[in-house]
């Protein structure tokens, strides 16, 4: 019975970081390539969600709605990020952090308004796939459906984006800007091109985030500030730019929170913080070497 | 001898502005008298935030340090207060004199392991250890009332009127802005700016650079922790979100926007920020889009804030021929430091 607790704990965490890890690994490749601190990368986390709700609150009942939402939601997320970075955020990219960061604050608050004006402050929600539905059990424990598709669709994502930045053009030099990007240039490629491809992928990964999230919590205003901080940690964790570090990092919060359940319930949200501060006392650049 | 070179706007004119520092005063003193009571608790709201945002600016502005996590300071100073009054027991003074001790030896401990780090790496560290802080107040039930917070602690009678409780926070931070523009024109402070420009430099000519770092944090987080015992004053309640990351993104905001290479700027920020929660806010359930808005213009337009343009513009008008051209040089000096690409510029 224990062990069967565990197991459940051990797979709600896993499915959290997996969740975490699109998201950061989002934020990530972003940081790495554009070196943008992206705040509003939690306010797109959230217009991913509650896209996800109103394509699928749209489409009805059909059986085939929510997959839909999965793979539409992630793309409008995308092109508001896009639209962002190409008429504004690319006429600042010589500026300093702290005002990339007000900026990009700036921007998290008009989209967070234009949320509201959309959606409402209410609680919305919907249901998984009918297929994904429910439990299985799985060693005699109940296991929800979606929470294994979770844990499947991660590892996808981080394939995806292994073959994304290794085996495509506009990746591998996505890359090559991260490390430096001045030879990029000068090597007669438009560095504004890849820049804007990497923020299209980054925007992308927080829409999918946000709709993959979406059947599993209450899509609600507010839902992008604590992921925003989750993501920041877990990315800082893992090497600022790693996205196989904010896999780890991902991994790291997800699990020491559903396991620290079974320690100590009222502190469990405890433990991820406690876990990343350790980590970046002990090594402050992150677990795995940055591309800064 | 160590050069300062950023800081050129308003420092080269306050030598003459202390006329204008003694109205700043005055003038906060008197308004009350013709004021209804909301705007008087609404300047009083202005002046704790103020505060805040400018013990951040002495570590932001002056020390060049990606302080990202300055609530937790503030939050710390207002919890100091509010349980060693509820829990404790203890005297309104005592309670009101640990606030910044609580809140320094926090920044002390936080900046310890932070100074190590520069840049975002500073700031990501921060953000950690706060956060840490921040969750533990959130969910210690028994101790902090968690995400409820603590309400109607009783402070002394004589302050829970609005009147004497703006007088005192004005005096308060009255007192703690002369204190703060001391230490900016101290050798510490001059010391501080040279490190924000060239810490390698500094490093080399023997100044402790870390120390002077640290010495700053310890001192911005007192101040914060003074601004949040006044917090308490005003508002006989703390809550959690007063540790939280996003109040702390907000206090920078104020302070870019007021303008950060200014000593009062951060105030102006504050005093903007406020004023369109509670003005704005009253008409329009969306005023942070208009605060979004006028953030994005800014770093399109006025990357130096309001108080910043301000003395741009005072001083293109106002300054003698020959002082024109020494301002020019140094806005230029100013302005090729910050093109420079690369990754010497990121690190």
């Amino acid at each position: 019975m224990v062990l069967g607790f565990l197991a459940s704990q051990l797979l709600v965490g896993l499915s959290r970081a997996m969740i975490l890890f699109i998201v950061s690994a989002g934020l990530t490749f972003v940081l790495g390539v554009l070196r943008v601190p992206n705040v509003f990368h939690g306010s797109l986390y959230m217009i991913g969600a509650f896209s996800a709700f109103s394509i699928a609150t749209q489409l009805g009942h059909h059986p085939a709605s929510v997959w839909v939402a999965f793979l539409t939601a992630p793309l409008v997320v995308a092109l508001i990020g896009l639209a962002v970075e190409r008429t504004l955020l690319t006429r600042l990219y010589q500026r300093e952090h702290l005002m990339l960061i007000l900026f990009t604050f700036g921007v998290t608050l008009v989209l967070n308004d234009l949320v509201k004006l959309a959606w409402g402050a209410d609680y919305r929600s919907i249901l998984p796939p009918p297929v994904l539905q429910g439990s299985a059990v799985l060693m005699g424990v109940p296991v929800p459906r979606y929470n294994l598709f979770l844990l499947a669709v991660g590892p996808l994502v981080a394939l995806g984006m292994w073959l994304f930045t290794h085996r495509t053009r506009i990746g591998k030099l996505a890359r090559a800007a991260a490390v430096d990007r001045e030879m990029v240039a000068l090597l007669g490629i438009d560095v504004n091109h890849v820049f804007a491809g990497a923020f299209l992928v980054g925007a992308y990964l927080a829409g999918l985030g946000g709709a993959l999230v979406a059947p599993s919590t209450s899509i609600t205003l507010g839902m992008d500030h604590t992921i925003l901080i989750e993501a920041f940690l877990i990315v800082t964790t893992g090497g600022l730019g790693n996205i196989w570090g904010a896999l780890l990092g991902a991994l790291l919060f997800g699990l020491t929170q559903s396991l620290g359940v079974l320690i100590w319930p009222q502190f469990a949200i405890v433990f991820p913080y406690l876990a990343t501060a350790s980590v970046l006392l002990v090594r402050p650049r992150g677990l795995l070497r940055s591309v800064w | 001898m160590v050069k300062v070179r950023r800081p050129a706007t308003s420092e080269t004119l306050a030598g003459r502005t202390w006329p204008i520092g003694f109205l700043l005063i005055l003038i906060p003193a008197l308004l009350p008298a013709i004021l209804p009571i909301f705007y008087t608790y609404l300047l009083a709201l202005i002046f704790v935030m103020g505060l805040l945002a400018m013990s951040l600016n002495l570590v932001l502005g002056y020390g060049g340090i990606y302080q990202f996590h300055h609530a937790v300071f503030y939050g710390v100073g207002a919890y100091a207060v509010a349980l060693s009054i509820t829990r404790a027991g203890w005297p309104a003074p005592v309670a009101f004199l640990l606030a910044p001790l609580a809140s320094g030896l926090t920044g002390l401990f936080i900046g310890w392991f932070c100074v190590r780090l520069t840049r975002l790496y500073f700031g990501m560290l921060q953000i950690a250890l706060g956060s840490l802080l921040w969750v533990i107040v959130l969910r210690w039930y028994s101790i902090t009332g968690g995400d409820n917070g603590i309400h109607d602690i009783p402070i002394p009678s004589f302050l829970r009127q609005i009147l004497p409780a703006y007088y005192f926070i004005l005096a308060v931070v009255v007192i703690s802005l002369l204190v703060l523009y001391h230490i900016v024109r101290s050798p510490f402070g001059v010391t501080l700016q040279a490190i924000r420009d060239n810490a390698q430099r500094c490093q080399v000519v023997g100044v402790n650079v870390r120390l002077h770092q640290l010495v700053a944090i310890t001192l911005a987080a007192t101040f914060a922790g003074v601004a949040g015992a006044l917090y308490v004053v005003l508002e006989r309640s703390v809550f959690p979100s007063m540790l939280f990351w996003v109040l702390s993104l907000e206090v920078l905001v104020m302070c870019l926007l007021g303008g950060w290479y200014t000593f009062l700027g951060p105030m102006v920020g504050a005093a903007i920020v406020v004023t369109l929660r509670t003005t704005a806010g009253r008409y329009t359930e969306n005023w942070t889009m208009i605060l979004g808005i006028l953030l994005i213009l800014l770093v399109f337009f006025m990357p130096e804030g309001v108080l910043g343009f301000l003395g741009k513009l005072i001083a293109r008008v106002a300054l003698p021929q020959g002082r024109q051209q020494e301002f020019k040089r140094a806005e230029s000096a100013q302005a090729e430091e910050k093109v420079i690409p690369g990754r010497s510029s990121h690190e």
